[in-house]
């Protein structure tokens, strides 16, 4: 029989509501196993027992009640960058080491609504700010697969708790590919909504135009079920989308036969590209041709100047986004005589090296004699890029392309070379730029690590990622594996 | 030695009066306790997000069209980046730019001291949060009141080059300005508590160039004379600089309320720069013509429309008119009493005279007056057709202002009307006479001017309730037989 950590959470729902297994066994098999594995993991900064038992007992009631929704009495990683009422939310920054936040953040609100039971909050680059979990201020997370690589970041933690057993679900934040990457290097699912669909209210900012929350699943149903329970127009959020949640109804109802793919060129015949990523990837284009889908390479010119964008226009808005972390209200202080060396005390010693470097080069975008040659031209790229991208998908149900060019990386591999090391989020990026919904899905292993396949569609068709997520599940036959580590 | 003429921009900020703040729901409240009107939102706390409010757009859509703006097609908000510890984000989201804020290129025309109509160019009016307040505390050290942090501000800048070229200009584009936010409902307008907060900055040059001299930005001003005072001191203050072959310099410099002068505050040497950029979390707003129109509609007819009114129809002077159209409630309240009938110039004298004053020293207002409309255009009919007399009309509005009785009410209970029966005058003036023999003699003798007295006699016998048109023409006709 297997485990009950080995169970997706749509499994578990079942036995939950089924009354084969109680909430609290759940959340207990859950905190064992963290307490087993985090110290060699590193998913979480903290882990709260007394809370999540707690939650554990409220989601057995409402079982009990029979008040139970989908994923009332599931366990659930939240990253350390969504805040959660009276649970310190550090962002892995030494500033916000003590902050506890008054308020949680709407999704938390939401998981809350549905019975769901967290379990702690995990590791992250700070601020968001890194492909590799290794910025955190505190230690890295490593990858189940290999306790010597990366999980991929900046939801590296969120990512390792899921493919780790250490949580069913997971929710991370994607910026740039910080859900879709570490889910690629993780191997298994991770879904970024259409900008807009999940609120942001209670996400501590990065890059306000292109972060986004979303969910780490095993299944695609367990994304879609996540999804669902997180999304939703907000009114705490004027850039919140009128939609309703993210429904799962029809996505068991779709086949890859007659679907149209789009492979930019650009996203896969490139030599950042690793030749065991763009193995697995072509032996996939195959297993989706022979299910009846049409497969065309594409070409989207502006694509490979998403990174180059990406680092003017996230820094520039993160420049500012990060200007509230000045010791006065809240989190850490050096305190000095006058109110201006304390707060470049506090941000000086208290930020880490990355976050002050995109700081400063947010800085420099934004003054005034840069500001058009960089973030205004950006911006101006990237309207051109997105037109481009839109225009390919009014021809596709979807563009797809290896979601990141490498498989996970050693821990120590990403410092040797910054600029290389960036062209990890190059499939990814262009997805934040025009706020589309895309999956990564795990798509095999090159080497014994393993390699995401991304989905993209169109914006506000999340059903419709889903739908394709879970054909391709289904008729390629894909289960995601638990590496022994 | 070179004439010098004075320049001066007007930036004037004022808060909004609506019941809650710019991007979060707290409450927009003066004086209460610090820090008790603040939420997460304008905090700054971590992962808040601000949604804007309606009310203040709407508000500011309203000044920028009743300024004669053009409204922008599709706004948006900035983020004015710059560290303080009272701005809590590390940034205040303003608007930036010249046709994206939400009003731009109006004008607003003040009637000027010698009758005639001055147009003064505005360059923008936009929409921007508040920062919070700091505070020495009585322990020592400072503290930070984040109440009005986040409270809905609306900036007004004049175009340049300026039109305002003497400081009682400056004063009467203030006062013009203030008149249309109150008459909008915006603003209280209050500028002691900080409600509306002016910073002119004033350059001056020669007269006859047109090349703008070095301007000083003046802080502190909180009331219309301060404004006058400090730019006429900045005036001189810049003029005695030139003269002496000294230089002005770039810098913003606060009023001296009791030393009547200006002081340097802070050299602006060097611009800062503030990173303007496009706030990601906040939508562009998009206005249709047909919600404009609808909002247009909405506008009151304005101060300077009134005054030109109240000239053209009812021939009242550039005084009573000013008078009138300074406050709304007064403007409201004549307005109705003209519309029942009531004679303008009368109801004029009333409302400036007698009922100001009462009002005054009770500290009520026109509209809280016991003293409806329809009472005051009954008490100047009254007298108008000379039912009752002047004096006894003052008499009437007293009691009236107390218990709020219709003065013809008063009227009849204490048969107060008007003695116009010349039989009963002449019998009051028969008995003025006799009492004052003397005055006989000395009339006759050329002495006219006692004749007022004995009519004085007269009113008083009547208790003010005789006619002293025909009491003059009776003693008149008595004394020169």
């Amino acid at each position: 029989m297997k485990e009950i950590t080995d169970l997706t959470a749509a499994e578990l729902s079942c036995k939950l509501q089924n009354k084969e297994i109680s909430a609290i066994e759940v959340a207990e098999s859950y905190l064992t196993n963290i307490k087993k594995n985090n110290d060699s993991l590193g998913a979480y900064l903290s882990t709260h027992p007394d809370i999540t038992r707690k939650a554990a007992e409220n989601a057995q009631n409402l079982l009990d009640k029979g008040l139970a929704k989908p994923l009332t009495g599931i366990p659930i990683a939240i990253k350390d960058n969504i805040s959660t009422k009276d649970i310190k939310t550090t962002c892995a920054s030494k500033l916000l080491e003590n902050y506890t936040p008054v308020f949680d953040a709407t999704v938390i609100e939401k998981i809350k609504d549905h019975g769901m039971v967290m379990l702690g909050k995990t590791n992250l680059d700070e601020f968001a700010m890194g492909i590799s979990n290794e910025n955190s201020a505190y230690f890295p997370a490593k990858n189940p697969w290999d306790l010597s690589r990366s999980p991929g970041g900046s939801s590296g933690g969120s990512a390792a708790a899921v493919a780790g057993n250490l949580a069913p679900l997971a929710l991370g934040s994607d910026t740039g590919g910080s859900i879709r990457q570490p889910a690629s290097f993780c191997g298994i699912f991770g879904f970024k909504p259409t900008y807009g669909r999940c609120s942001r209210y209670g996400l501590i900012a990065y890059g306000s135009s292109l972060d986004q929350i979303g969910p780490f699943a095993r299944s695609v149903e367990d994304i879609a079920l996540l999804a669902n329970a997180i999304s939703g127009n907000d009114h705490k959020e004027d850039t919140s989308l009128p939609q309703d949640p993210i429904s799962y109804h029809e996505m068991k109802n779709g086949s890859l036969k007659g679907l149209k793919f789009a492979v930019p060129a650009e996203l896969y015949d490139n030599q950042a590209f690793e030749e065991g990523v763009k193995t697995c990837f072509q032996n996939r284009l195959e297993n989706l041709r022979k299910a009846g889908a049409t497969i065309d390479i594409v070409h989207i010119p502006t694509i490979d100047l998403g990174v180059s964008c990406y680092y003017v226009i996230a820094t520039a808005e993160a420049s500012s986004n990060l200007a509230r972390f000045d010791g006065i209200r809240f989190g850490n202080t050096l305190p000095t005589r006058h109110h201006k060396d304390q707060v470049a005390l506090t941000r000086g010693k208290l930020f880490g090296r990355e976050v002050k470097e995109r700081i400063m080069i947010g800085t420099y975008v934004l003054s005034a004699e840069s500001f058009e040659a960089y973030y205004i031209k950006a911006q101006k790229i990237r309207a051109v890029m997105v037109g481009e991208i839109d225009h390919i998908l009014e021809n596709y149900d979807a563009i797809i392309s290896p979601t990141s060019p490498v498989t996970a990386l050693k821990i120590g591999e990403q410092n040797n070379d910054p600029v290389a090391s960036k062209l990890v989020d190059l499939s990814t990026i262009p997805c934040n730029m025009g706020g589309y919904p895309a999956i990564s899905i795990p798509c095999g292993l090159a080497n014994n690590l393993p390699v995401g396949m991304q989905v993209m569609t169109s914006r506000i068709t999340d059903e419709k990622t889903l739908q394709i997520a879970y054909s391709i599940e289904r008729e390629l036959n894909i289960k995601v594996q638990n590496p022994t580590y | 030695m070179a004439e010098y003429t004075l320049s001066t921009g007007m930036e004037v900020h004022a808060e909004l009066e609506t019941d809650s703040k710019m991007f979060c729901r707290c409450p927009v409240e003066f004086g209460a306790e610090p820090n008790t009107r603040v939420c997460p939102v304008c905090l700054g706390m971590p992962g808040t997000l601000p949604v804007p409010n309606r009310k203040a757009i709407e508000f500011v859509l309203k000044t920028a069209l009743a300024l004669n703006c053009q409204i922008a097609k599709r706004s948006v908000f900035h983020r004015k980046n710059y560290f303080y510890p009272d701005l809590p984000k590390g940034y205040q989201i303003s608007q930036f730019g010249d046709t994206n804020v939400l009003g731009h290129f109006g004008y607003l025309e003040v009637p000027t001291k010698n009758g005639g109509i001055k147009k003064i160019n505005i360059r923008k009016v936009q929409i921007e949060e508040d920062t919070g307040k700091l505070m020495h505390l009585p322990s020592g050290g400072s503290g930070i009141d984040f109440n009005r942090a986040g409270v809905p501000l609306m900036e007004i800048v004049t175009d340049f080059p300026p039109d305002i070229e003497t400081a009682d200009e400056a004063k009467d584009y203030l006062v013009g300005l203030r008149q249309v936010l109150l008459y909008l409902k915006v603003c209280n307008g209050k500028m002691e508590e900080g409600s509306l907060r002016c910073e002119p900055n004033i350059s001056i040059r020669v007269i006859g160039t047109d090349k703008y001299g070095t301007k000083t930005e003046l802080k502190n001003l909180n009331s219309f004379r301060s404004v006058q005072h400090g730019i006429e001191y900045e005036y001189k203050r810049q003029v005695s600089l030139l003269e002496n072959g000294e230089s002005v310099k770039q810098e913003t410099r606060g009023w001296d309320e009791g030393a009547e002068k200006t002081f340097p505050m802070r050299s602006k040497e060097s611009e800062e720069d503030y990173k303007y950029f496009p706030d990601p979390d906040l939508v562009p707003m998009d206005f249709s013509d047909e919600y404009l129109e609808e909002l247009k509609k909405t506008i009151p007819e304005l101060p300077l429309a009134k005054y030109r009114r109240y000239q053209a129809d009812y021939g009242l002077n550039h005084y009573d008119a000013s008078i009138l159209v300074a406050e709304l409630s007064w403007s409201t309240y004549f307005d109705e009493c003209i519309k029942m009938g009531g004679d303008p110039k009368l109801i004029c004298n009333w409302m400036s005279s007698d009922f100001a004053k009462s009002l005054n020293e009770t500290g009520q207002t026109f509209q809280s007056s016991l003293v409806t409309p329809k009472h005051l255009v009954e008490l100047t009919t009254l007298i108008q057709k000379e039912t009752i007399s002047g004096k006894i009309g003052k008499d009437i509005f007293e009691i009236s202002f107390k218990n709020g009785k219709m003065p013809s009410e008063i009227v009849q209970e204490k048969g107060l009307t008007q003695i116009s029966d010349e039989s009963v005058i002449e019998k009051y003036a028969d008995e003025a006479l006799k009492q004052n023999p003397e005055l006989i003699d000395k009339y006759k003798s050329g002495q006219t001017n006692v004749i007022g007295f004995l009519v004085g006699q007269v009113m008083k016998q009547s208790k003010g309730r005789a006619n002293p048109g025909i009491v003059q023409n009776i003693m008149k006709k008595k004394l020169d037989m």
